[in-house]
């Protein structure tokens, strides 16, 4: 690298890579499916989930195991089939979580979540003949690579010489965040949606009007364990393996962070969140600071953490929120 | 519930009366459980193999309930379920290694140091955060979410001055004692002791002490003791004095037993939870007694199944215990 006359210098060269906003898009994209649901969940439920990167951990792991049928497996269904199935195992997981804990006070429920995502993660780190423990499971993506190349194959029929690898998942990734952004925006319109802010606003009065806020509930974490699990699929195919690691509750903290900095109770506030922050976050990197590379990765949490932090103090309805929507200040 | 008092009288099926004999006494129910639990260890595995579990259990269970009677007396008082309880852990743990390691003192003055910082640094985060935050109302979800970024940035100022690196206090790791054919390494029996008595210490104070009884003024109602003339600012910062100096004993107590990392406070934060919820949320004397039995309980397990799964029974335990019983073994039912 160069710029060592100045302690702190940008190199701008990075910043204009296509390498480099590939990576940063399709993290974007897959923090803004991750995150969708928690904005059903926390912004219009006013359910406190702390276990989606629980939720993204079992529908990864269930496509990978699916597909592969575990380290040692040779195979056991077609990936394509395996992706719906993953988000069936998901939503029963959900299930599994939230009846006995969604009846809950929102403190103890977040607990709760928190407390299962990170069972799912110990689970995976030593249920070795199954998950692989901490080498993790590869090899479930031979039939993504085959579309991607056909992907690839248009891009340089347009023109485009020698295409990044990742771009066709960068381009898949962000039709599914834009579609699943529309389904919860319409969904949110349906009486149900309504049903929805109404158990957040007032559950007594949802109930006195006929309505089961618990049921409602259950169906919001339902949704939110779909794009959970949706999210690992291309949190997996992106790195091409699945590992514990992946799904620490540090991965449902970030969400949270660009939950709010997109601002709570708008779902488009999501998309613009999630790439605000990983173009900061993966930016900081070329910042050239006179501090070794584990500092900076230090730095960059640091950061996440004072942001989360000033935001609930000064602007807790985020960047498009609406404060006479908010839930966290009641 | 409600329709049984208004139905003729019937005689109570035998499991009923347990029921509701659980359901009045749930701390006689809880004891009695465990003891059937030991009954049964004790003759599939031998008196031999559950004392010597057991004993080490203690000293995880020191660590937990030390850790789980400040998180839930902070609960108690400021309503505020702090999640960077477990980073306060890792603080003093690193705090305790300045002293011990870099600097080549005696470790009973990294204890010492250790909680004396960690509870400054409590303070500095009422002073600063949660003070004025309460004076504006915040609500409960936000302070947790506010709590969170405090653990990332506790967790990672940590981490951006010592690194990854996994590192030892400087303990003695190989001496262990016997006594009654129990062998214990010297570390841990130290560490159960000091614990029991720091924590019974706790318990004496809370229950005996004035400022333990305006803690538990503060706990019941902050307006009422504020109006019968309790100071209650000065409670607020004793309670984090508390909390943070408990977990800055807890933190280093964890280091000497196992090692020094960026992730051991957190690693911690979800048993002590259970401890915590096991205990009745805000009961600190049920979090003193639930993480001294979750520790026991944790080394058990290990004597029916292999080892790697210990932790997960304690995330087991705190899921089934906020289905079956959420207002804690001591607690009485009210609407959680």
């Amino acid at each position: 690298m160069t710029g060592h006359e100045l302690p702190v210098a940008i190199t701008f060269a990075e910043l204009g890579s296509i390498g480099f906003w590939t990576s940063v898009g399709i993290l974007a994209a897959t923090y803004t499916i991750f995150a969708l649901g928690l904005q059903m969940n926390v912004g219009y439920t006013g359910i406190f989930n702390f276990g989606q990167a629980g939720f993204m951990a079992v529908g990864a792991y269930s496509m990978a195991i699916l597909t592969t049928g575990g380290p040692e497996g040779e195979g056991l269904i077609n990936f394509w089939l395996a992706l719906p199935l993953a988000v069936l195992i998901t939503i029963a997981f959900g299930l599994v979580v939230g009846l006995p804990s969604l009846r809950l006070r929102a403190d103890y429920f977040a607990i709760a979540t928190l407390a299962a995502a990170e069972a799912v993660r110990l689970f995976a780190l030593n249920a070795r003949s199954l998950t692989g423990g901490n080498q993790g499971l590869i090899g479930f993506g031979d039939e993504w690579d085959s579309v991607s190349q056909t992907i690839e194959g248009w891009l340089e029929s347009l023109g485009w010489s020698d295409p990044e690898t990742l771009f066709p998942l960068l381009i898949v990734a962000w039709i599914a965040a834009g579609i699943l952004t529309l389904a919860l925006k319409v969904v949110q319109d349906t009486p149900w949606g309504r049903v929805l802010r109404a158990v957040r606003e007032d559950e007594d009065a949802a109930r006195a009007l006929g309505k089961n806020p618990f049921m409602y509930k259950v169906q919001s974490l339902s949704i939110a364990g779909t794009t959970g699990a949706i999210a690992g699929f291309f949190l997996a195919l992106n790195l091409n393996f699945v590992n514990p690691t992946e799904f620490e509750p540090l991965v449902t903290f970030t969400g949270f962070a660009i939950l709010i900095l997109g601002g709570l109770a708008n779902y488009y506030g999501v998309a613009i969140g999630s790439l605000i922050f990983w173009t900061i976050f993966e930016g900081l990197r070329f910042i050239e600071l006179p501090i070794d590379e584990q500092q900076v990765a230090a730095l960059r949490f640091i950061i996440v953490g004072l942001a989360l932090i000033l935001l609930m103090a000064f602007r807790p309805q985020g960047m498009f929120g609406k404060r006479e929507e908010m839930v966290l200040g009641e | 519930m409600e329709a049984g008092t208004l139905s003729p009288r019937r005689e109570l099926t035998p499991v009923e009366r347990l029921r509701a004999a659980a359901n009045r006494r749930p701390a006689v129910a809880a004891a009695a459980f465990l003891g059937l639990i030991v009954i049964v260890l004790v003759g599939a595995k031998g008196l031999h193999d559950v004392a010597q579990t057991g004993l080490i259990g203690l000293s995880l269970g020191a660590v937990y309930a030390l850790g789980a009677v400040g998180l839930t007396l902070v609960y108690a008082i400021l309503r505020l379920v702090n999640f960077a309880h477990g980073d306060f852990l890792t603080f003093g743990a690193y705090m305790a290694y300045l002293i011990n390691v870099t600097w080549g003192m005696p470790l009973v003055l990294g204890i010492l140091f250790a909680m004396a910082t960690t509870a400054v640094l409590g303070i500095f985060l009422e002073r600063v955060m949660w003070g004025p935050m309460r004076v504006r109302g915040a609500g409960v979800l936000q302070l947790i979410l506010m709590s969170i970024g405090l653990a990332l940035v506790i967790r990672y100022v940590v981490q951006y001055a010592w690194g990854t690196e996994v590192r030892q206090l400087d303990v003695n790791v190989t001496d262990t004692v016997s006594f009654l054919g129990l062998t214990i390494g010297r570390t841990q029996l130290i560490v159960i002791v000091v614990g029991i008595v720091v924590l019974v210490a706790t318990g004496m104070m809370l229950r005996y002490a004035l400022l333990g009884k305006r803690m538990r003024a503060l706990a019941d109602n902050l307006e009422l003791a504020e109006t019968a003339g309790i100071d209650t600012s000065r409670v607020i910062l004793w309670t984090w004095i508390f909390a943070g100096g408990l977990a800055g004993l807890a933190g280093v107590m964890a280091a000497a037993v196992s090692d020094v990392r960026p992730e051991l406070g957190f690693e911690l934060l979800v048993i002590i939870f259970a401890a915590v919820v096991l205990g009745g949320i805000g009961d600190a004397f049920g979090a003193l007694a639930a993480g001294l039995v979750l520790g026991v309980a944790i080394e058990w397990s290990t004597l029916v199944i292999d080892a790697r799964w210990k932790i997960l029974v304690s995330f087991v335990v705190l899921i089934i215990a906020l289905v079956i019983r959420p207002q804690g073994i001591f607690g009485k039912a009210k609407s959680i």
